[in-house]
């Protein structure tokens, strides 16, 4: 499912002109990584694909379905969007509630929502935190529930705000295995986050967002060697990307691999 | 004597079957930066609420051993008096609004005008620690209509403002961008080099190694390891643990096998790490 968005522009009625000029497609099945300083607009333009906002002015284009004539509603059908604070999001009394709403929501047969349910458990690791009020888990928790609830309507798109901040080393592994999943389904996944390391090995396309403009938008490997342009907002360049440039390797290296083959030339 | 002295302390909540910090004996002097790490539920932030009086005073429960800061005994004070020098920025930023201000700037002078701050000196602190942490631009702002990031340096902000002699900060920089965080650091060892103490939670190792005096590895509710940065942030230990580790030091273990990293110790910094790799052909 494609998303299209031409010319846009938000205000918020506090009269802040937050988004000013927006235009991006993204083809089903993509992986992007939205990245810039804080204040930027990344939320703000994210809540715009499933109509939590609209437009200003221009258009935003989910398949065939303009948000600005489509309800919140029916566009959940299409787009998952999982909250940078999770307790914005989650209001069931335990995990497992919290996580057949969404598809028992989008009338999903019962023996769809079960197996939904069942694999967004399973690829959450949440398992044996389904009697669990949400309430009662750290914040680290309350987000890997937040995640499972949107992975569990099983919606073409699906949207990930900072997934990975406070998470440790093996939730973020486990994060990663889920956009993989996701991936591997065909799904579009669209990821802000800060964490630029995690960004260059997880994403193939990146969107670096500044002043409510795109600053730059390609390939990985193109926008995060760009330093001086992403100091713009805020962004440095991942670690070893850093580090090959220092060493003075000729190409951009993003992840591990990549820096140890060019080290070995 | 130092600053903050734990001895032997144990705790658990009245709902876990468990303790969740397990005879944590830690000793940490007056201006002292110190880092701690840990997997999720390591007890990190129950740390913090040990430090900062929460833990016993507030989530109850059993508690053994002693906390004393500045040379005061947790158990024998009450939380109002504990605050006047511990100052805790919490893990979770979004909920940490006072919900009494319509402004930025009163938001972050709430505390300082609950203490009976003269007018002229409060302005002149907000200001200041506005500039800080990059958010003098926020001023007028309502602290509800803030981006993830801008709330977490209100929230910082607001601590900051206090200059608690004890400074404990549960992962303030999980919502700031790659440059902020940065930043964040930096103004922290500042003032730590001003005087303040600062016990301070987070992940991103290399800003650890770059700017804390020491690190405090937390599993389990123990300490696992403790030490100068470098030297805990490249144990295998942390490793086998579940730890992160900065890719610097990841990709250095690797090379390491393949003969591109010629030092004996693994960096944790892009300048340790520039020393010690060599290229196939060097
Ligand atoms: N409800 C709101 N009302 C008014 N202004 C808002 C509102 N929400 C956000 N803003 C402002 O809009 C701008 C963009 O905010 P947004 O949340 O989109 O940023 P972001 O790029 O997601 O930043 P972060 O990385 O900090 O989460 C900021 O200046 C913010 O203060
Ligand atoms: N208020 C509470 N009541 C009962 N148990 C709690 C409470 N807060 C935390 N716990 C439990 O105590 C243990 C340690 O939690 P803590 O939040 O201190 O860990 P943490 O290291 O800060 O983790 P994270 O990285 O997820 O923030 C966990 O098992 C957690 O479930
Ligand atoms: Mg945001
Ligand atoms: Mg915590």
């Amino acid at each position: 499912m494609k998303i299209q968005i031409d010319n846009l522009r938000f205000t918020y009625p506090t009269g802040l002109e937050v988004l000013r000029g927006i235009s991006l497609s993204i083809e089903a099945g993509e992986q992007v990584a939205i990245v810039g300083q804080n204040g930027a607009g990344k939320t703000t333009l994210v809540r715009h694909f499933n109509g939590l906002l609209q437009p200003a002015s221009g258009s935003v284009m989910i398949g065939d379905w303009d948000t600005k004539k489509t309800s919140v509603a029916k566009l959940a059908s299409r787009v998952g969007y999982v909250f940078q604070n999770p307790d914005e999001q989650l209001f069931s009394k335990d995990v497992a509630t919290e996580i057949r709403f969404g598809p028992r929501n989008l009338g999903y047969s019962k023996e769809k929502i079960d197996e939904l349910v069942t694999r967004a458990l399973a690829l959450t690791e949440l398992s044996d935190k389904t009697e669990t009020n949400p309430y009662d888990l750290s914040p680290t928790w309350r987000k890997m529930v937040a995640l499972a609830s949107v992975i569990a309507m099983d919606t073409p798109i699906v949207i990930f705000d900072e997934p990975t901040t406070g998470q440790d080393a093996v939730n973020v592994a486990r994060i990663a295995h889920v956009i993989a999943e996701l991936h591997r389904e065909g799904k579009t996944v669209i990821t802000i986050t800060h964490d630029i390391d995690f960004c260059a090995e997880n994403f193939e396309r990146v969107i670096a967002l500044s002043k409510g403009q795109i600053l730059l938008d390609g390939p990985a490997r193109e926008v995060l060697g760009q330093e001086e342009i992403l100091a713009q907002t805020y962004v440095d360049p991942p670690q070893l990307t850093r580090l090959g440039k220092r060493l003075g390797l000729k190409e951009t290296v993003r992840n591990q691999d990549e820096f140890l083959s060019a080290m070995r030339k | 004597m130092a600053f903050i002295n734990l001895q032997n302390v144990t705790y658990q909540y009245p709902l876990t079957k468990t303790p969740v910090l397990q005879n944590i004996n830690l000793q940490v002097n007056e201006g002292e930066f110190v880092a701690v790490i840990g997997p999720n539920g390591a007890g990190k932030s129950t740390l913090c609420y040990a430090l900062a009086g929460f833990v016993p005073h507030f989530f109850k429960g059993e508690i053994s051993g002693s906390i004393e800061v500045a040379g005061v005994e947790s158990s024998k004070s009450t939380l109002d008096e504990w605050v006047m020098n511990v100052g805790l920025a919490f893990q979770n930023p979004f909920n940490q609004i006072s919900g009494a201000k319509y402004t930025v700037f009163e938001e972050i002078a709430f505390g300082l005008e609950n203490s009976g701050v003269p007018r002229e000196e409060m302005k002149a602190r907000v200001e200041e620690a506005m500039k800080l942490t990059d958010i003098s631009d926020l001023a007028d702002r309502s602290p509800y209509s803030l981006s993830g990031g801008q709330q977490q340096r209100v929230a910082l902000t607001s601590i900051l403002v206090m200059q608690p002699k004890l400074l404990v900060l549960d992962e303030p920089t999980s919502q700031m961008d790659p440059i902020g965080t940065r930043e964040v650091f930096s103004v922290v060892r500042k003032m730590a080099e001003g005087g303040m103490t600062v016990v301070m939670v987070e992940h991103k190792m290399e800003w650890i190694a770059q700017f804390a005096d020491r690190v405090i590895a937390l599993k389990d509710g123990q300490i696992l390891l403790e030490g100068k940065p470098n030297e805990v942030l490249t144990s295998n230990i942390l490793a086998e643990n579940g730890f992160g580790v900065s890719r610097y030091t990841s990709t250095a273990r690797e090379a390491k096998k393949q003969g591109l990293w010629r030092k004996e110790n693994l960096p944790v910094t892009l300048d340790e790490a520039v020393e010690g790799f060599v290229k196939r052909d060097e």
